[in-house]
């Protein structure tokens, strides 16, 4: 198909869904007039249940916390599938990540010739920030802004910062793939341990077992500091993950027929 | 103006929609469907929206019981971020593999049909 065919075709079929998708959303509830009730609900009931004082966090990893448990293996499900389809013939052989050769090599041989002073220098000086900070995010999503999502993925542009500044090499070994790996194993298999040790409590999958503190406090929430510690080990590892891979340099190879 | 949201989240997802169905290069085309990923945070996020003495649902500075937006919403949202994210990684992925495959990420040279 030409592509002024395809313009003029898509005019008249974006129109229409165009058209259609405002007609749905004219039945809607005005902008900023919020309806329902499930929103009042959640909010009159979240300190007093849960002592949760970020009500997002307390829906996320603990009203909703079976559907989280899914969203998480997408993402695990999905590194796995980046991980596969990325890798290349030669992986299998020796160490899966970091061949014998590099792991000798010293760690000034392993960064990129090609970085600058100046990227290294800030790369180095915001590296252990960044760290703290995710940390920090992914410890606090029960009291304020955050949670093991957002710190997870906070933790893991430290690295990204790494693979920028020093090149790949170099990020391999700031990130040993099998320890990474298990990190992220680790991380995942934790929210099912966490929902299954409820079972053995008596109680249904993924209840608030532990006992829930004082509101405000770093240890209180339950289970859901738990879940959100592991989340974000689970997320910061994934995303290390998907940096090794999409960080390798590329091997040029013959298209595949 | 109290549809305008909502149009916006509309518009957000036509327009994406757009860049999809002209693309000429698969990494533009996961661009574009990340805009149409995005109408939908717009979308759940002003349905949640109530106007302004409602506060974040967050209760660390306001006193809890205090009015605020919905957090299922939120939720929702943040939900569809991370899927939206890994989907985005995972379509990279395959369009490197479509590159080392065929030789090409063009959508009009990758037609069957040119096989």
């Amino acid at each position: 198909m030409r592509p002024r065919h395809r313009h003029l075709l898509f005019l008249v079929a974006g129109a229409g869904v165009l058209g259609y998708l405002v007609w749905g959303m004219l039945d809607l509830s005005p902008f900023g007039r919020y309806p329902g009730p499930y929103g009042d609900i959640v909010n009159a009931v979240a300190f007093s249940e849960r002592h949760v004082l970020n009500v997002v966090t307390a829906v996320i990893f603990d009203y909703r916390g079976f559907d989280t448990l899914g969203e998480e293996f997408i993402l695990f499900a999905c590194v796995t599938g980046v991980s596969l389809l990325l890798r290349h013939e030669g992986d299998e052989q020796g160490d899966r990540c970091s061949p014998k050769p590099r792991r000798e090599s010293s760690l000034e041989q392993a960064i990129a010739p090609h970085a600058s002073e100046a990227s290294r220098s800030c790369a180095a000086l915001y590296c252990g920030l960044i760290l703290v900070f995710g940390v920090y995010i992914v410890l606090t999503g029960h009291l304020s802004v955050g949670g093991g999502f957002q710190g997870g993925v906070i933790l893991a542009s430290a690295w990204l910062l790494v693979l920028v500044a020093f090149g790949s090499p170099a990020l391999h070994r700031f990130a040993r793939k099998y320890a990474v790996e298990w990190f992220e194993s680790a991380g995942a298999g934790a929210y099912v341990l966490i929902g299954l040790a409820s079972l053995l409590f008596g109680q249904n999958f993924l209840t608030n077992i532990l006992p829930l503190g004082e509101p405000g406090q770093l240890l209180s929430s339950g289970t859901i500091l738990l879940i959100n510690c592991g989340v974000g080990i689970e997320v910061s590892s994934g995303f290390i993950l998907l940096l090794c891979e999409f960080g390798k340099p590329l091997q040029h190879q013959k298209p595949v027929r | 103006m109290s549809y305008l949201p909502y149009c916006v989240a509309a518009w957000l997802f036509v327009i994406g929609l757009y860049g999809v169905v002209t693309s000429r290069h698969l990494v533009h085309l996961i661009v574009c469907l990340s805009v149409v990923q995005s109408s939908t945070y717009l979308l759940l996020l002003s349905i949640g929206f109530r106007d302004l003495p409602a506060q974040a649902p967050i209760f660390s500075d306001v006193p809890p019981g205090t009015p605020a937006v919905d957090p299922v919403v939120h939720a929702l949202t943040l939900t569809d971020i991370v899927v939206s994210a890994t989907v985005s990684a995972l379509l990279l992925a395959l369009v490197m593999d479509v590159q080392r495959r065929r030789g090409s990420v063009d959508p009009e040279t990758l037609s069957p049909f040119r096989e």
